[in-house]
């Protein structure tokens, strides 16, 4: 047993109302540059959809993540080693920028300098890419909320392997009775195929906290890894030539706080947690014959904190205390494990992600009241749940490669909660057969109720704090953070703030040139503000003061 | 009467032949170390596949395999000297006809892949804007010492040139510190300026996109598929 721990998320879709506070708050943090106006390290997808980029679940086409070799061995779906160095030179498989979208901005310029005339001046849509007027013809949430209609809807893979097998009336019967938005991050995988294809060895697993990173001095720009990520998280810099993405808000979740998503999320359906696994027990997990065992295998990964030969193992593996114990106390892990409500997004990638989500019951509930039943009676609803037999093949088709019965008991526990809370709340008596229906007890729907619905802040985020004595600029030849290049990650300069986003594109090759000198000189010294933890004035936040006799 | 009397055409052979290939070997070197060590983050591709994959897909590979097998080529016709392979019984014309046809297909590829890949950077509006400072210098003066170079290679067929008893002497007896300028001041203006623009590339290898090339990823063929590090830096197994 070789214990290592992850900070792992997971997201309650029922409560998801596809606001997008968490796209625009990650875009405003990690990608308001140049060369990164189409990345969206956190992006919401309404399912049915194409999601973003367009159609990245076709594996068949983008060869994402991993597959079985004739011996059983896992091996990247787009090829092994020899096959991606002798692609060196063009990626066969990469998106286009078509595939994501072209980013625009608009000529506010002639609002203002126009002459006068007869005509209101029109600000014109103009390609952030080339500069020349462009038409506006995709976004990150193009098919936003089913926008688009059934063309759209056709495009969606996880629909069509479904449709395979239904036929074209049940589907649209079926398009007017669900709907849900998914917002999507980086999975942080267990076994990243990110990671296995990139040549540089750029990418890493952190071993501290499970957050796969992109070495920004070691990336040399090869962009397997945009291919190599099924869920097209890894995004690649065109104005820098790096890849980056998503990091879970590392300079946050050292500090314990959670990830901007997770702090801005209106719904407060993000849960972030600790979780120890098996490092050992993955790679053979990754590779179980079946896709419908990967969920299994994967739960089977993952260790009871609360088991004193694990704890004492994972003190030998060097995790801290206080990670042993915000992992007995992780809501990640009430949900995945013990109430076994959250589930994967595409197990069937092997690449063991983690990230997970509570599948939403609420379409469920909206269909049988439009249908005139009662949406929160216990035996109506349980009937629905195994009667609507399209949704859950759908989010069997998301969370568990096909598998519908993972799904149904996650859907059933959740019914169990609203109809056993529903009577506490009307003052009726309480059926202990409603939890016992599920697997569960009284106290363990009230404790997964308080979790789920009341989520509180302290009960959500239980992220414990990394901290390295002596970490001050460790491990860095040069001070200051790693990614505070010219166009990196971390840069704030003139080129880099949340303007230039905005500003329409200048003239000449992009900010970066060959050779040039880095880092923004006229912010050394200062703070930022991104690393703050809200206490206290920071250092450096405002300019030094003048002695009293200059 | 010139200022210079003494100064004669022996001097520019001299500092073209035996000054010359140092200095820009020292620029390539000295240039290489300080990109690395003050501009990492600068080592890329700089790749614009994002932006155009069709041409690319077809002139990416072409260009840059048939310049592994153009370099193949510059190793067996410079370093291997020509009393070696006729001790391995290859003659003198048996020899260059294989380096012609090899010699001439792989150029032609190149020049073709680069071609394209010149195309797409000009007429496809988002590349052409991806397109740096640096590129527009580098970019023409590659390919120009391709198209010496292959001009050189095609006109041994009307003017025979036996370029390794001329110009791979000269490069030999660089690296023993003992340049032979007149092997090279003797050779065929073409030769001579493939050898100068080709020292010009070197010189500005380290400073525009060419730095990828010594950035090909060869520990990865020998590297578990995932990299573990720990957060203080070094990575771990």
């Amino acid at each position: 047993m070789r214990v290592m721990s992850q900070i792992a998320m997971v997201m309650n879709l029922d409560k998801c109302i596809g606001c997008h506070t968490c796209s625009v708050t990650c875009k405003q943090t990690w990608t308001n540059r140049t060369g990164t106006e189409y990345a969206w390290f956190n992006n919401v997808e309404t399912r049915p959809g194409l999601g973003y980029p367009r159609g990245h679940e076709d594996q068949d086409k983008w060869k994402g993540g991993w597959r079985l070799d004739a011996r059983g061995r896992p091996v990247p779906r787009s090829g092994g080693r020899a096959r991606r160095l002798a692609r060196l030179f063009a990626n066969p498989e990469l998106p286009l920028l078509e595939d994501y979208y072209e980013p625009w901005t608009y000529d506010y310029e002639t609002l203002i300098a126009a002459p006068p005339g007869d005509d209101l001046p029109t600000a014109r849509p103009r390609s952030l890419i080339d500069g020349r007027p462009t038409a506006v013809t995709g976004g990150p949430n193009w098919d936003d909320s089913l926008g688009g209609g059934p063309e759209h809807l056709a495009g969606d893979p996880v629909l069509r392997r479904i449709s395979e097998k239904m036929n074209e009336r049940v589907r649209l019967e079926y398009e007017q009775a669900f709907m849900f938005h998914l917002p999507r991050i980086c999975e942080h995988c267990l076994n990243p195929s990110c990671v296995a294809v990139c040549p540089s060895g750029a990418l890493y697993k952190r071993i501290e906290d499970g957050i796969v990173l992109v070495d920004q001095d070691r990336c040399r720009g090869w962009r397997m890894c945009v291919t190599g990520c099924p869920y097209k998280k890894v995004y690649f810099n065109h104005a820098t030539g790096k890849a980056e993405k998503c990091t879970f808000c590392y300079p946050r979740v050292e500090a314990g706080e959670p990830t901007v998503c997770s702090e801005t999320c209106v719904g407060r359906l993000r849960y972030l947690g600790v979780l120890l696994y098996d490092a050992d027990r993955v790679g053979e997990a990754a590779s179980v014959p079946d896709e419908r065992d990967l969920y299994e295998a994967q739960l089977g990964c993952f260790l009871d904190p609360h088991d004193p030969e694990v704890a004492r193992a994972a003190e030998e593996s060097g995790i801290p205390h206080d990670w042993i114990t915000a992992a007995r106390r992780s809501p990640v892990r009430d949900l995945i494990t013990t109430y076994r409500v959250a589930l994967p997004l595409h197990p069937e990638y092997r690449t063991m992600p983690m990230v997970w989500y509570v599948p939403p019951l609420s379409p469920v509930v909206e269909a049988l009241t439009a249908g005139g039943h009662d949406g929160e009676d216990p035996a109506a609803l349980f009937g629905a749940i195994d009667a609507l037999r399209i949704p859950l093949e759908y989010l069997a088709g998301l969370f568990t490669a096909g598998d519908t019965a993972p799904v149904e008991a996650a859907l059933c526990r959740l019914a169990a909660m609203r109809a056993h809370m529903r009577r506490i709340n009307l003052g009726e008596e309480r059926d202990p057969a409603i939890a016992r229906g599920v697997g569960m007890d009284e106290r363990g729907l009230e404790a997964m109720y308080r979790l789920l619905a009341l989520a509180k802040y302290e009960e959500r985020y239980v992220v414990p704090t990394t901290y390295v004595a002596g970490a001050q600029g460790a491990g860095r030849a040069r001070g200051g953070c790693s990614l505070d290049h010219e166009g990196g990650p971390g840069m704030y300069g003139p080129d880099g703030g949340p303007e230039a986003f905005h500003a329409p594109p200048a003239t000449g090759g992009p900010a970066v040139t060959a050779g040039a000198p880095q880092g923004g000189s006229s912010l050394r010294g200062r703070v930022n503000l991104l690393n703050w933890n809200g206490r206290g004035r920071p250092g450096g936040l405002f300019p030094a003061r003048r002695s009293a006799g200059e | 009467m010139t200022p210079w009397p003494h100064l004669t055409l022996r001097h520019l052979h001299i500092a073209l032949w035996g000054v010359l290939p140092y200095l820009a070997l020292a620029v390539l070197v000295a240039g290489s170390a300080w990109r690395y060590r003050y501009d990492r983050f600068g080592f890329t591709t700089r790749s614009s596949q994002l932006h155009e994959s069709r041409l690319l897909k077809v002139g990416g590979p072409l260009f840059h395999y048939a310049l592994f097998l153009v370099i193949g080529g510059h190793v067996m016709g410079l370093l291997v000297p020509e009393w070696l392979t006729r001790r391995l019984g290859v003659g003198e014309e048996q020899y260059h006809a294989v380096a012609l046809t090899m010699g001439g297909a792989s150029g032609i590829a190149a020049v073709t892949g680069l071609g394209l890949l010149l195309y797409r950077r000009l007429r496809v509006p988002a590349v052409r804007r991806a397109t740096s400072r640096g590129d527009r210098l580098t970019l023409p003066l590659l390919s120009l010492v391709l198209l010496a170079g292959l001009t050189a290679t095609a006109s041994s067929v009307s003017r025979p040139y036996d370029y390794r008893l001329g110009v791979a002497v000269w490069f030999r007896s660089l690296f023993t510190l003992d340049p032979d300028v007149t092997a090279m001041a003797h050779a065929p203006l073409l030769y001579r300026l493939h050898a100068l623009l080709a020292l010009a590339l070197f010189a500005l290898w380290p400073f525009g996109r060419l730095v990828h090339a010594f950035a090909a990823p060869l520990a990865y063929a020998a590297r578990p598929y995932v990299v573990y590090r720990s957060r203080g830096g070094a990575p771990v197994r």
